[in-house]
């Protein structure tokens, strides 16, 4: 547990004259949560497009299990074993669960002279691999992933991330479009690929997640990292004071106590995404 | 369920689930994409067949949509597959022309052996096709401008070295017997042999679509490109491919017509840049990319040579048939995009397995 399996020292990254991140320095180890919590504009996105290999930094380093890497693309931080999912889990609506399961990495077969794409073992894989996940409704491949819910997306995208061996799985607002039963549901997954062993990365402005699945957290304000402590050394409100900028957020607690005229649980409508 | 090991023991037990039988079920059928291309071409057969009287439904009567069916599938399956990888091809129409007057120039004119006029017009397929996809990846200018600018540049070269090298804008051709044989002639003084290259190019495009690695990189890149190539697909190589394919296959029309009628004129083949993709999208083909299906297009290309040619059968005038493909091209796009929401809305019930 020595060295962590992804380290960020003093990143900055800049967009022309707009820096858009500020002297970062994170670590995740295997089989833990780190969230990345903040506002919209935080430099959150920034943040993951650099880890997933979609942007370069400016400067800084960024060391994999003690080795310091470079990422050309986003393939090539995947071939280092680093997965993202995106908010909308799947990507092609239109394609077959089995078919965008297996997309670029195909299984095949022979069939006479012919190689062909072996669609019931890619189903068959796709399918179990929802099943361990916790998806039960999901029976047949060839469904579109179109018709599946929210959190049954996350589920397919985050079960491909696994069963491709990734061990730094970058999770991007997988619960913001989610109803509660279904953030939960990708909770307990998020738990799961832990208990894997896997480095999962949840980026998320929801304090409630955050605090239910992640053991370390870090808060970016305005392309800085503003506090970076561990599971229990802050609380909800701390932390969503953190978020907001702190005297921004007191100013609206303070606007709204003089409007509701009532101490009726201050916290509740703050923490709403 | 493909397989018994997935089935939970004490679900297995109690639930009777037959899902994933080999056996498609009706449910599945109506939720298969081609659903509203078949219903499509059902009903104009059904009105021409009625309205057409005899004439049509006779040998000579299939014929006749048939052939047309045939030139224009061979071009609409690139044209289809280059479309769901959310591409377009309007160059096409110049393709046939340049490819009939290339062949006729070299075998008819100057007298080359016909194999050597038939490789120059495959050979300037390829080469457009190739040109086509290479600043479609090079340029980033939306396929539609690039292959609207080589239809017009290839039309004017076409015709301006014709008339240049012949004198003449038609160009006769006459091949020997082989060639005319294989590549351009009528089976049973009825039937053009390029039927038969329909059926095989449907059966290559087929294979590559539904049962190709290939095939699924089709789908993945008109579904999302970036997405595509960040999971390792050589998305530059497929494009350059497909536009081959479609320069090729434009191609073989040109070049087959010109056998077929022992002539080539340079003005020839516009009407294949709106029929191809009418057909395609008749055929279930979204726009945009990312979703159709071989079946779809062949369904499409058979419904808009049926509309086509029946109205000749009818007695009314000729030119309802385009009104009647326009009504027919916009009721199969809402049709198919009313099939495509029930294939993506529908939910397996959770009550049989629990």
């Amino acid at each position: 547990m020595s060295t962590p399996l992804l380290k960020l020292t003093n990143v900055n990254k800049s967009y022309g004259p707009v820096a858009a991140l500020h002297d970062i320095s994170l670590e995740v180890h295997k089989g833990e949560v780190l969230c990345l919590l903040g506002d919209n504009g935080a430099g959150k996105s920034t943040l993951i497009k650099i880890l997933s290999g979609v942007h370069k930094l400016t400067s800084g380093t960024m060391e994999m299990a003690g080795k310091t890497v470079e990422f050309d693309s986003p393939r090539d931080a995947g071939a280092h074993g680093i997965a993202t999912v995106h908010q909308f889990g799947g990507t092609f609506p239109l394609m077959s669960i089995g078919r965008s399961f297996f997309v670029g990495v195909e299984p095949t077969r022979r069939w006479g002279p012919l190689t062909i794409y072996d669609r019931k073992r890619a189903n068959e894989i796709a399918v179990r691999e929802m099943r361990q996940l916790g998806i039960t409704r999901i029976d047949d491949g060839d469904r579109l992933v179109g018709g599946l819910s929210g959190g049954e997306r996350q589920a397919l995208a985050i079960g491909r991330a696994v069963h491709f061996g990734a061990s730094v799985l970058i999770l991007d607002e997988p619960t913001a479009a989610l109803g509660v039963k279904e953030a939960a549901h990708v909770l307990r997954i998020v738990l799961q690929a832990r208990r894997k062993g896997i480095a999962v990365i949840f980026i998320t402005h929801n304090v409630v997640h955050a605090l239910t699945v992640g053991d370390h957290f870090a808060v970016l304000i305005r392309g800085a990292k503003a506090a970076d402590f561990r599971k229990g050394e802050k609380s909800r409100e701390e932390i969503t004071d953190l978020m907001a900028g702190g005297e921004h957020m007191a100013e609206l607690e303070a606007e709204i106590e003089g409007y509701m005229a009532t101490e009726d649980n201050v916290a509740a409508p703050i923490t709403t995404p | 369920m493909k397989s018994d090991a997935l089935v939970q023991p004490q679900q297995a037990a109690t639930a009777p689930i037959v899902v994933g039988s080999s056996l498609p079920s009706i449910g599945s059928l109506v939720r298969r994409p081609e659903v509203g291309s078949l219903i499509g071409m059902i009903a104009v057969l059904i009105f021409f067949s009625i309205f057409g009287g005899d004439n049509f439904m006779s040998v000579g009567g299939a014929a006749s949509w048939l052939n047309v069916a045939a030139e224009l599938g061979i071009i609409a399956l690139p044209v289809g597959l280059l479309m769901i990888a959310g591409h377009l091809d309007l160059s096409v129409g110049s393709m046939v022309p340049a490819s009939s007057m290339t062949v006729a120039i070299v075998s008819g004119h100057y007298h080359a052996p016909m194999i050597v006029g038939v490789a120059a017009a495959l050979g300037l397929g390829l080469v457009v096709g190739f040109i086509n996809g290479v600043l479609v990846i090079r340029t980033k200018v939306p396929s539609f401008v690039v292959t609207l600018a080589t239809l017009f540049a290839l039309a004017g070269l076409t015709l301006g070295l014709s008339v240049i090298l012949t004198g003449t804008t038609s160009v006769a051709l006459t091949s020997d017997a082989v060639t005319k044989a294989v590549l351009g002639d009528y089976i049973g003084g009825k039937f053009e042999v390029t039927l038969f290259w329909w059926i095989a190019i449907v059966l290559i495009v087929g294979f590559v679509l539904s049962f190709s690695r290939f095939g699924n990189w089709i789908l993945a890149m008109g579904g999302d490109g970036v997405s595509a190539r960040n999971a390792g697909i050589p998305t530059e190589k497929v494009t350059i491919a497909l536009f081959i394919s479609s320069g090729l296959c434009a191609a073989f029309v040109g070049m087959s017509q010109a056998i077929l009628y022992n002539s080539a004129q340079v003005a020839a083949g516009q009407s294949f840049i709106f029929n191809s993709i009418i057909a395609v999208v008749i055929g279930g083909v979204l726009l945009t990319g990312g979703y159709g299906s071989v079946v779809g297009i062949v369904l499409g290309t058979l419904t808009f040579s049926i509309v086509n040619q029946g109205i000749f059968y009818t007695g009314f005038d000729a030119n309802w048939a385009s009104l009647i493909i326009g009504v027919l091209l916009l009721l199969a796009v809402l049709m198919n995009n009313t099939f495509r929401t029930m294939a993506l809305s529908y939910a397996p019930r959770t009550k049989r397995t629990k």
